[in-house]
């Protein structure tokens, strides 16, 4: 359960197994990330459920950077407040790290810090790093990055982890450099045997293998989110560097170069092209959408910003493309390396003029793969651009998540009309065919692209006035007829998009209400309501903008909605809001931003504070 | 006779009125008029299916142009200054398509500018037409980039900057194609139109045309009374196409030179004054760097170079379409998940 206090510290405790959370302090760009990584790898080829998050600095080399695992026999998989263990390698920052560490938990610290006073209520290991390090045959160039190995053998041996654990795990991390797995691992064996032979262990702390990750795999939202696209059948993407957006892209042309090469042709079937700016990685995705392609980009809050103005013309002449918009902390530059859902109402409004656009949140890794593809398939359908809401908490860090399913319906690739279909047409409406007719009067029309060879396939796509033929128009009645119509294609839309998650509890007359990454916070905080509180709540976590019809259902049919979210305006609170005027007492925001992701603890006592008003 | 010519048709099948565009509706005498015309013709002569080409434009009274010439191309016109990358982005959909983007100076050498610079350096195959006029018309006359130092204009007062010379600007980005020509010339401008259709990369022509309404001032660069008085031809040219034997009649030996390009069409240069060499990207920035200081207007093609490898060569795309590719080959098999599932166990 979350944030209980533990007892303090005494050599009878009882053994906390596969249930706490160790916090890695260490200088980036040191290697530390591959040593954490055989760690959270470790963890979960033993079955344990397990989270790891990389709170790391907006620099390239030389700043301290931290690295959480929680490791949950519960499942839970949100970030916690407070650290059971820490394992210190950086002096700069250790005086710090030891305020959060709960009292009987231990410090692991490298044995050439200094430490000035020591807290009484805490074991405390050291490590003798250099020595170590010094003992291992690495060459000088590579011992800083060996360093970090050190603490991989300790902690392991401390924990009563299996070595045969680590030595398959980094075999599967080097695959195939023996030289590399030689290296390391003689350096975790090193330091396992050292911790062996030198440390008693006092503390409580250690792991068990279980049997919880089976059917799960260990992964990040941007890996995925490259594989849905993939999978979706992205052809073009154009895109700007931009953290935490750019592995995504980054990921889909490693993958995409093996399995979306045709095997009969040898060619490839898409196309990146990293763009000057994000304003031309927009006009790219809408070029490639007009002409056809399943276009895509990935950015965050500042490249939305300068995609906005080529986004109210794909609403308006109806260009298919998606964007992923891998959320960090804004305003302005803000805090790039943090995470947040801070652009909501960015998305939301982003069009000038009268605008609308679908937006999608997936709320786990898994569901990064399959907005993937299905985003891609809602952008043809409905010839609209759709926004994908990541952010940098699921999108650059590894979660254990259920395997990807492969796509359960066929590729969607909306009404689009070439040679033969357009024929077929012209003829049954004796002639009359034209690129922005609402024939199927569901709002949305047919489209022809670039290529298609027939002599009346052809049309002037604009952001300018145009009529139902694609002729410039300035007409007044024409102008709203168009507007109105475009409009209905978001009606349509509503409830054929992804439905909302729904968990209920008995007698709930409370509910949550949010998007995206809070999930994992929020599962545990339902629990916490129940346990600790005995305050039942259902939840409800939004996957698609426009709303469907479950989302007012859950409003309606609860006393209280908590709106929980990683932004300082309650951004998602505000749309319901205007979408919901009728409830809008009853919709109370619980919302936060400091970077961090959100803590069970923070949602139980938000919730309970004003329950008790 | 009227009769006669209707029925005339190229080797495509087609007759000059499948190459037209809606009535243009910028003002009577518009240099762009002119432009669209020969755009049509150069068309026309050169036998291309309209189907095969897309027109792109940005914002301004250029870029309202590509709704004057071919009706039954496809077409988009984007947003102000941002009209390549949304060319390229349509382009990569079947790059068998032929692109031709009208743009203006103020949408290409203000607004446009990083984008410009960055379509030519990638060399884009396309024809990148600016129908440069130094004055912002349809928010009625405004200094654009390309507008000269000391230009009064009535509001906007006296024009206290250098312009912009956007051939500097294309070859200076590595352009593979760059020329100028005039409105006002007709029978040049349509020659060099027809060879930048052939060229594989971008093809740049800035072409100087006068704005009746807001800058047609005797004695300034963008008028009709100064380009007719100060162009001066590089040399006269003639594009021969790859079918035709390349002998033309008008060209005496030793005074002409010829540039192939990629598809075996033929440019064909008569020497005027000056023994120009386009292929020489030295003297390309020289001769406009002299026009430039004796307030010449060269004309002609000023720099081509036909083998730089155009964007497409750095991708390995289909033969067909992209843009025609079934699910089937975008969605890669139920057993390649599996194994990639494998591989984050």
């Amino acid at each position: 359960m979350a944030e209980e206090t533990p007892a303090p510290a005494s050599p009878a405790r009882k053994p906390i197994v596969n249930d706490f959370c160790i916090t890695f302090s260490t200088i980036n760009g040191s290697g530390s990330a591959t040593a954490n990584n055989i760690l959270l790898r470790a963890f979960f080829r033993m079955g344990i459920p397990v989270s790891g998050k990389n709170i790391f600095p907006s620099n390239i080399q030389g700043q301290p950077t931290w690295y959480s695992l929680r490791l949950s026999k519960d499942g839970y998989l949100a970030r916690l407040e407070r650290d059971d263990i820490v394992v210190a390698m950086n002096p700069a920052t250790i005086a710090k790290e030891v305020g959060f560490i709960v009292p009987g938990g231990v410090l692991i610290y490298a044995d050439d810090i200094k430490l000035t006073e020591l807290r009484p209520d805490i074991i405390a290991y050291p490590m003798p790093v250099k020595q170590l390090v010094k003992e291992s045959e690495v060459a000088p160039g590579l011992r800083d990055y060996i360093a970090n190995m050190v603490y991989v053998g300790v902690v392991g041996y401390l924990l009563k982890m299996p070595l045969d654990v680590l030595r398959q795990t980094i075999e599967v991390h080097f695959k195939g450099k023996q030289k590399a797995i030689d290296s390391n691992f003689g350096t975790v064996r090193a330091a396992y045997e050292w911790a062996a032979a030198n440390l008693t262990k006092t503390d409580p702390y250690e792991v068990t293998p279980m049997d919880r990750t089976k059917g799960y795999v260990m992964t990040d939202g941007n890996t995925a989110g490259a594989l849905g696209s993939l999978y979706g059948g992205m052809q073009f993407c154009g895109w700007y560097p931009i953290t935490p957006a750019s592995s995504l892209v980054e990921s889909f042309t490693d993958y995409a170069a093996p399995l979306r090469t045709d095997p009969e042709t040898g060619k490839q079937t898409f196309a990146v092209v990293q763009a000057e700016d994000e304003l031309a990685a927009a006009g790219m995705i809408v070029g490639a959408g007009f002409a056809g392609l399943r276009a895509m980009t990935a950015t965050s809050g500042p490249g939305l910003s300068l995609m906005a103005e080529y986004l109210s013309l794909a609403y308006y002449a109806e260009v298919p493309l998606v964007i992923w918009d891998v959320q960090r902390v804004g305003p302005s530059t803000g805090l790039p390396t943090r995470t947040a859902q801070c652009d909501i109402t960015e998305a939301y409004f982003i069009g000038h003029g009268d605008t609308q656009f679908i937006l999608l949140f997936p709320g786990s890794v898994q569901e990064c793969f399959e907005f993937g593809w299905r985003s891609l398939d809602y952008a043809e359908r409905y010839q609209t651009p759709v926004l994908v809401m990541s952010d940098l908490d699921l999108g650059m860090n590894y979660w254990m998540t259920p395997a990807f399913e492969y796509p359960d319906q066929p590729m969607d690739r909306g009404k689009v009309l070439w040679e033969e279909d357009l024929e077929k047409m012209i003829k049954e409406r004796n002639g009359d065919w034209g690129r922005y007719l609402d024939i199927d009067n569901d709002g949305i029309p047919y489209r022809t692209v670039a290529g298609n060879r027939h002599p009346r396939s052809a049309y002037f796509a604009r952001g300018t006035g145009h009529d139902e033929y694609a002729r410039y128009s300035e007409e007044p009645d024409v102008w709203e007829r168009v507007l109105n119509r475009i409009a209905k294609k978001f009606e349509t839309a509503r409830n054929q998009l992804v439905k909302p998650v729904i968990q209920s509890r008995q007698g709930a007359r409370i509910g949550i209400l949010s998007v995206g990454s809070t999930d994992p916070a929020i599962i545990e905080a339902l629990d916490c309501l129940q346990a600790n509180h005995n305050l039942p709540a259902d939840y409800l976590r939004v996957r698609a903008i426009p709303f469907s019809d479950e989302v007012y259902d859950f409003i309606r049919n609860h006393d209280r909605i908590y709106v929980v979210e990683m932004n300082r305006d309650g951004q998602l609170h505000q749309i319901l809001r205007l979408n919901i005027p009728d409830c809008t007492s009853k919709l109370i925001s619980v919302a936060h931003i400091d970077g961090m992701p959100l803590t069970a603890k923070w949602i139980c006592d938000q919730i309970t504070t004003q329950e008790a008003k | 006779m009227a009769t006669q010519a209707a029925q005339q048709v190229n080797q495509a099948g087609l007759s000059r009125a499948d190459y037209k565009g809606a009535p243009s509706t910028l003002c009577q005498g518009c240099g762009h008029n002119g432009i669209a015309s020969q755009i049509t013709s150069a068309l026309y002569e050169l036998n291309v299916v309209p189907e095969t080409v897309v027109k792109f434009s940005g914002i301004g009274c250029s870029s309202k142009s590509p709704t004057y010439f071919l009706s039954r191309s496809f077409a988009f016109n984007g947003v102000h200054g941002r009209m390549p990358s949304l060319a390229l982005g349509a382009l990569f959909g079947d790059a068998r398509l032929h692109g031709i983007g009208v743009s203006g100076d103020g949408d290409t050498a203000s607004i446009g500018i990083g984008q410009f610079k960055h379509i030519v350096r990638r060399n884009m195959p396309m024809v990148y037409i600016v129908e440069n006029n130094g004055v912002y018309g349809l928010t009625k006359g405004q200094f654009s980039a390309t507008a000269e130092l000391g230009l009064s204009l009535k509001r906007q007062g006296t024009n206290p900057f250098l312009p912009v010379d956007i051939c500097l600007e294309a070859l200076a980005s590595n352009a593979s194609f760059v020329a100028r020509s005039f409105a006002g010339d007709p029978r040049q401008l349509k020659e060099l139109l027809k060879a930048a259709y052939s060229h594989r990369g971008i093809a740049v022509i800035d072409i100087i045309s006068p704005c009746v309404t807001f800058h047609n001032q005797d004695g300034w660069l963008h008028s009709y009374t100064y380009g007719k008085e100060h162009e001066e031809p590089l040399h006269e040219i003639s594009y021969v196409p790859a079918r035709d034997e390349v002998t033309v009649e008008d060209f005496e030996e030793g005074t002409t030179r010829d540039v192939e390009l990629h598809d075996g069409a033929v440019i064909r240069l008569k020497k005027l004054e000056r023994d120009y060499d386009p292929t020489n990207r030295a003297a390309a920035f020289q001769i406009l760097e002299e026009a430039n200081q004796s307030g010449e207007l060269v004309t002609g093609l000023i720099y081509v170079n036909p083998e730089i490898p155009s964007m497409f060569d750095a991708y390995n795309l289909p033969e067909e379409g992209l843009n025609r590719l079934p699910a089937h080959k975008l969605r890669p098999t139920p057993e390649s998940l599996d194994r990639l599932n494998a591989s984050f166990a």
